[in-house]
């Protein structure tokens, strides 16, 4: 740390190490996923290195160690991935990334880099934090994912070690400081119910973009309650 | 082979979703509901996935199970502001008892 760095700028440094390190760890379920699954080393490899998205990546062995059709994994797989756009659109709004640099930031769009930039304040942590947890992340991702798929099966279970509710666990810790005020709470609850509501009746990765109707449902009449609330005594 | 061409189709499709957000012309974004709705998706969809990864079974049930006592563990350290690693840590070690001795 040079002395020059600022506290703001610290705290996201730290920030972003602290959620690449927990999520890049992680990668050790995906690799051993994957190969329990029937795909090979260099398949689990190809997924974290290209595709690069936890949610999408889990969906995708997932189906397929359940049985389902390769089109049902890139289906689901797909339909989790959406998400990203979205994030892509908030973080270029937030980041304003240069055209050279967007294919880059792109492929490091993720709920993690997403997470850490929009929690920041200013421009600069902003950038900072997004950057270097979706490079953090990406480096050690690959490399627990490769630790992960060769030592799969003498590894055992994944769950044995707790790995699934860790990652449960890091989205609640990537939400928590999104939950001030009345809108995130109702957004939250909202997509709560639809995720339970929908679950037990469409493919896994549909009820996660069904919730995306609690943002819209909680955003888009904003406008309106402003209005109501001009006119009023 | 059938196999390759689902995890590179997967591949492909992923990235041109993450591009496409990116892509999206700037008069798209100033629109004042997209503002509005935009810092609310995450909120949205991370909620989705805790409920997701928490709580259902791969089936879309309901279940209280290791995850969930992880998960709660986790909240709990969340509000007394416990680091981010040390509440992902507790929340594994915690799945991982309940798994081995209940």
């Amino acid at each position: 740390m040079t002395p020059d760095r600022s506290p703001e700028d610290r705290a996201v440094i730290k920030k972003s190490l602290g959620v690449a390190v927990a999520t890049g760890l992680y990668g050790v379920t995906a690799g051993a996923l994957a190969v329990a699954a029937g795909l090979s080393v260099l398949q689990a490899m190809a997924l974290s290195l290209l595709l690069f998205s936890g949610g999408s990546q889990f969906a995708f062995f997932g189906v397929i160690g359940a049985g389902g059709s390769p089109v049902a994994a890139v289906a689901s797989s797909t339909l989790l991935g959406v998400r990203n756009g979205f994030y892509g659109l908030q973080v270029s709004q937030l980041l304003d990334v240069h055209r050279w640099a967007r294919p880059l930031a792109a492929h490091l769009t993720i709920d993690e880099s997403t997470a850490v930039a929009v929690t920041q304040v200013n421009p600069r942590q902003q950038r900072i934090g997004f950057w270097l947890t979706g490079f953090g992340i990406f480096v050690l991702w690959n490399l627990t994912t490769f630790l992960g798929a060769v030592a799969g099966e003498a590894l055992g279970d994944p769950r044995t070690y707790g790995l699934d509710a860790a990652a449960a666990a890091a989205f609640v810790g990537l939400l928590w400081p999104r939950l001030r005020g009345r809108d995130p709470l109702a957004v939250a609850a909202l997509a709560v119910i639809i995720t339970v509501a929908t679950a037990p009746f469409v493919p896994a990765g549909v009820p996660v973009l069904a919730a995306v109707l609690a943002a819209l449902a909680v955003g888009l009449p904003r406008r309106r309650t402003a209005h109501r609330e001009v006119a009023a005594p | 082979m059938t196999m390759w061409l689902a995890v590179l189709a997967a591949c492909a499709l992923a990235y041109a979703l993450k591009l496409a957000g990116y892509l999206v012309p700037q008069h798209v974004l100033d629109i004042p509901w997209v503002h509005r709705v935009t810092p609310l998706l995450p909120v949205a969809l991370l909620s989705a996935l805790i409920v997701t990864q928490a709580v259902l079974t791969n089936e879309g049930h309901l279940v209280l199970d290791a995850r969930a006592a992880g998960v709660g563990v986790a909240v709990l350290l969340l509000i007394l502001r416990a680091p981010f690693l040390v509440v992902v840590a507790a929340a594994a070690v915690t799945a991982a008892l309940v798994r081995a001795f209940l």
